[in-house]
């Protein structure tokens, strides 16, 4: 028998490893990338950057404009507006984050049951996500904070909820393509569990998707937060977050309009990064898209 | 040849980017006359008939040489003249008739279109025409069926309104791409005929591109072999058959079948037997009794189960340890659905299966998970039947973690152990399923089905998407494990050389029933049935030679049966005739 080792193995049209990935990735994803790390990093070292405490007050500095001691200037309160950006850049990245990771893994899951299952689970468990993905998620994210209560924990719920759809719909998409593939016809003849299919074969194959929705949503979730808190369901004050920066920025906005400006500029800038990253990624995962738009 | 060459191919080169894949290629098609394109996937082929048509992307692909048709270099053409030729004077017939046709508009519309572009008819002259080109390829009632959408049609039927389409406009060189790969043997001889029928009448010049040696032989005059982009032969039929000098040409010939198409019709009447006796070896590995399945199906309002799809109807065989049966018919026959039955990949609606002695009862988790240590599966498509992510080491592991075999470090050296009985480097183990080629793949999937230690081997259609060559190795290397490992096959497979190679038992499937079984050399050369008869005169023939000496096909003068069935339907039963030893024909009623 020949050995076919020596053949030569085909090299048109190979997909390249994983990594090549980050090579397609346009200036603009970059920027992105390079954006979010540096507000991460900056709310990590918050009290590096700044000497001020967030929630110090100080009435002789009050509404002061921006000087050598206070860079970004005071509020009405006194506080040093920076150090009130650094910290609430915290909670900003915290609940986006948090609410994104746990849509994504409950989305995820409905999204998987219901395609891979499909008849009547499929049914039941995709007319429920259209009946919440009905609402306006700012809608939805302010009654269920209403209901709740403005804590940390319910913010985050609050928003993971509103994305949920979203990741069930793409997660239930990414399955039906690869349902009857004939490697998973391979896993059920050798007797694999269904659980095991689902996670250790399906779901890598999906996964690349569903983490494009994630960057997108996430810039949707710093979105959200912040809305909620300038209609006041934010975290309650003296927390300072960016939201809740720019309305009490709104009440001095005649005399001192930076101290509604740094905030909403911040909020901008995350939300731009988070989606040249998301619209990047889609682009380098499947380049077809890119043509369509 | 008397003729002046309708066209010219001179040293055409053809590259895509810096790549060359094409290397100076010289050939003449006269008028009347076909030429036969041999070689296998990735040879250049089809991008030589692209360049014909200038259907090439041009901003990567460079084509260089010349291309007269009928005197005019077609290289040469602007894009708006070369509009003119295509279609008009040289025309295309694609490989697959199920996607090339427009399902969304009705097939005269279609028709009417190419007509109406090139000739410029309106009106009743442009429906005449229109019904006249249905009526050349022989298509019943054509004044219905032009109102009528692709989906109605057939394969073969689709792939006459290819033809039709391709003829409308009387042009010089029609270029076949692998017209007849798609189509069952039974369909591809008529739609061969068809075309070599059609080819007298308007002494068409054809271009006709194939992997398929048996085609060759049936309607070439000449032929060219191609191989990585270089001609390796040229000459006539005759010549090329009779005396190869390529060593690749004579190994592509040696690949055909060689019983079929020689065989004998069986005159001396079965002996009628009654019930079909199950051959009992002396260690069965698998019984199939009376096996049926049925797929569901709803309708009306409430979605309540009008019928059902008979798939599978009354089939029972038995493998002996170390046998091989093989299971052939065509496509739509029920022969892959027995093999995902016994799996548990289709539901099993009625009958018995037993695995090493033991009734498998699909309802009964202990009792799957023991078949499947048993029966493992190998699928066709080496490409898709790997998990793209997972590497190829992780692939031949999982299965025995999952049932428990082997784990840690022993798994680890029986995977090793394992591709090196392939024929695969263990080193490559930490590799991606896209760093092999077609046939290391299937020696993959081979390896993952042996480290269950199977006693049966379920191979569908393992062989028929490998070219020739690779073809060979495989089942050399399936017989190889089979002597080793003592285990069993079911080798379905449309694939009569295949199935010649590696059987000791051939089963015929028609419609859902096996109509004939025995010993392969008893049903391949002496077939009793008469679709087994059908089935193996439509096989093409090995050598140009023999076409003068063939049988007439005998066509299908049967209306094709409906599979679906409505409830409570019970199919009557079959009475069985034995024409010899284990040999055993099922008597049409």
């Amino acid at each position: 028998m020949t050995s076919l080792s020596t053949l030569p193995t085909p090299t048109a049209g190979r997909p390249q490893p994983r990594w090549a990935l980050l090579k397609r990735l346009n200036f603009s994803t970059w920027l992105g990338m390079v954006i979010v790390t540096v507000l991460v990093l900056c709310a990590i070292f918050a009290p590096l950057i700044t000497s001020y405490n967030p929630n110090d007050q100080n009435i002789i500095l009050y509404l002061s404009p921006p000087s050598a001691e206070n860079l970004l200037g005071t509020d009405q309160f006194g506080r040093d507006v920076l150090s009130r950006l650094l910290y609430g850049a915290r909670y900003s990245l915290t609940i986006g984050f948090l609410a994104i990771v746990v849509a994504l893994i409950i989305g995820s899951l409905i999204g998987m049951i219901a395609g891979y299952v499909g008849n009547r689970t499929d049914i039941i468990l995709m007319q429920i996500m259209d009946v919440v993905l009905a609402f306006p998620s700012l809608i939805l994210g302010l009654a269920l904070v209403a209901l709740m209560g403005a804590t940390l924990t319910n913010i985050v719920i609050a928003i993971a909820f509103t994305a949920i759809p979203a990741f069930a719909r793409i997660a239930r998409a990414g399955v039906i393509t690869q349902r009857d593939r004939e490697y998973v016809q391979a896993c059920h003849a050798m007797g694999f569990s269904d659980t095991r299919i689902l996670l250790r074969h399906i779901l890598p194959a999906i996964l690349p998707e569903i983490m494009v929705m994630a960057s997108l949503w996430m810039a949707t979730a710093v979105r959200t937060e912040a809305s909620l808190a300038f209609i006041g369901l934010g975290l309650a004050p003296p927390t300072p977050t960016w939201g809740g920066m720019v309305r009490e920025g709104f009440d001095n906005i005649l005399s001192s309009f930076h101290l509604a400006l740094y905030p909403s500029f911040a909020i901008l800038l995350l939300v731009l990064a988070l989606n040249l990253i998301g619209d990047g990624l889609r682009d380098a995962i499947d380049p077809r898209l890119k043509d369509a738009s | 040849m008397t003729d002046r060459p309708v066209l010219e191919v001179r040293d055409l080169s053809v590259s895509f980017a810096k790549k060359q894949v094409v290397h100076g290629m010289n050939f003449d098609i006269s008028p009347g006359k076909t030429l036969a394109l041999v070689g296998e996937s990735g040879s250049g082929k089809s991008v030589t008939s692209l360049a014909i048509m200038r259907l090439l992307p041009e901003n990567i692909a460079t084509a260089q040489g010349s291309i007269k048709l009928g005197g005019r270099d077609l290289l040469k053409l602007s894009e708006a003249e070369m509009r003119r030729v295509r279609g008009g004077q040289v025309s295309m017939i694609f490989q697959e008739p199920m996607t090339s046709l427009n399902p969304v508009q009705t097939v005269g519309t279609q028709l009417a279109e190419v007509i109406r572009i090139h000739r410029g008819l309106r009106g009743q002259e442009l429906r005449e025409a229109v019904l006249e080109m249905l009526r050349k390829v022989r298509i019943p009632d054509p004044e219905e069926r032009i109102k009528q959408f692709p989906h109605t049609f057939s394969g073969g039927m689709r792939q006459r309104v290819m033809i039709a389409m391709a003829l409308a406009c009387n042009p010089q060189v029609i270029i076949a791409d692998e017209p007849t790969t798609a189509l069952d043997v039974t369909v591809q001889a008529q739609t061969l005929d068809l075309l070599k029928e059609l080819q007298r009448e308007t002494g068409t010049a054809v271009l006709f591109i194939t992997h398929d040696m048996g085609v060759v032989a049936e309607i070439a005059d000449d032929v060219l072999v191609m191989r990585h982009g270089r001609v390796l032969e040229h000459g006539s039929v005759h010549e090329v058959f009779g005396n190869p000098r390529d060593p690749y040409t004579r190994s592509l010939i040696a690949a055909a079948p060689s019983l079929a198409g020689k065989l004998q019709i069986n005159t001396v009447p079965a002996e009628p037997v009654g019930d079909l006796p199950i051959q009992i070896a002396d260690e069965p590995i698998l019984e199939v009794r009376n096996l049926a399945v049925r797929f569901p199906v709803h309708g009306g309002l409430l979605g309540r189960v009008k019928g059902a799809v008979h798939a599978v109807e009354d089939v029972s065989f038995s493998i002996g340890k170390g046998e091989t049966l093989g299971l052939v018919g065509e496509s739509g026959s029920g022969k892959s659905t027995i093999g995902k039955a016994i799996i548990n990949l289709a539901p099993v609606h009625g009958g018995e299966i037993k695995v090493c002695g033991q009734t498998i009862d699909y309802k009964d988790p202990r009792s799957l998970a023991q078949m499947r240590r048993q029966a493992q599966m190998i699928f066709q498509d080496p490409f898709g039947s790997l998990d793209a992510r997972q590497t190829i080491g992780s692939a031949i592991i999982e299965p025995m973690h999952v049932h428990g075999i082997e784990t840690g470090r022993a798994a680890i050296q029986r995977m090793e152990w394992l591709m090196e009985r392939v024929g695969l480097d263990p080193n490559r183990a930490t590799s991606l399923p896209h760093e092999f080629s077609g046939g290391q793949r299937q020696r993959i999937c081979i390896a993952r089905a042996l480290a269950m230690a199977p006693k049966l081997i379920i191979a569908d259609e393992a062989v028929s998407a490998l070219d020739v060559a690779i073809k060979g190795q495989i089942i050399e290397l399936m017989i190889d494990l089979q002597k080793e490992f003592g285990v069993s096959y079911l080798f379905i497979s449309h694939d009569m050389a295949a199935v010649e190679r590696i059987c000791d038992r051939v089963a015929v499937m028609y419609f859902g029933e096996i109509v004939e079984i025995g010993p392969r050399d008893e049903v391949i050369g002496r077939p009793g049935h008469a679709y087994t008869q059908r089935l193996l005169s439509a096989i093409p023939i090995t050598h140009p030679n023999m076409r003068e000496t063939r049988q007439h096909r005998a066509a299908d003068t049967a209306p094709p049966r409906s599979p679906m069935k409505p409830v409570g339907y019970a199919a009557p039963a079959a009475s069985w005739g034995r024409a010899s030893e284990g040999h055993f024909i099922r008597q049409t009623n």
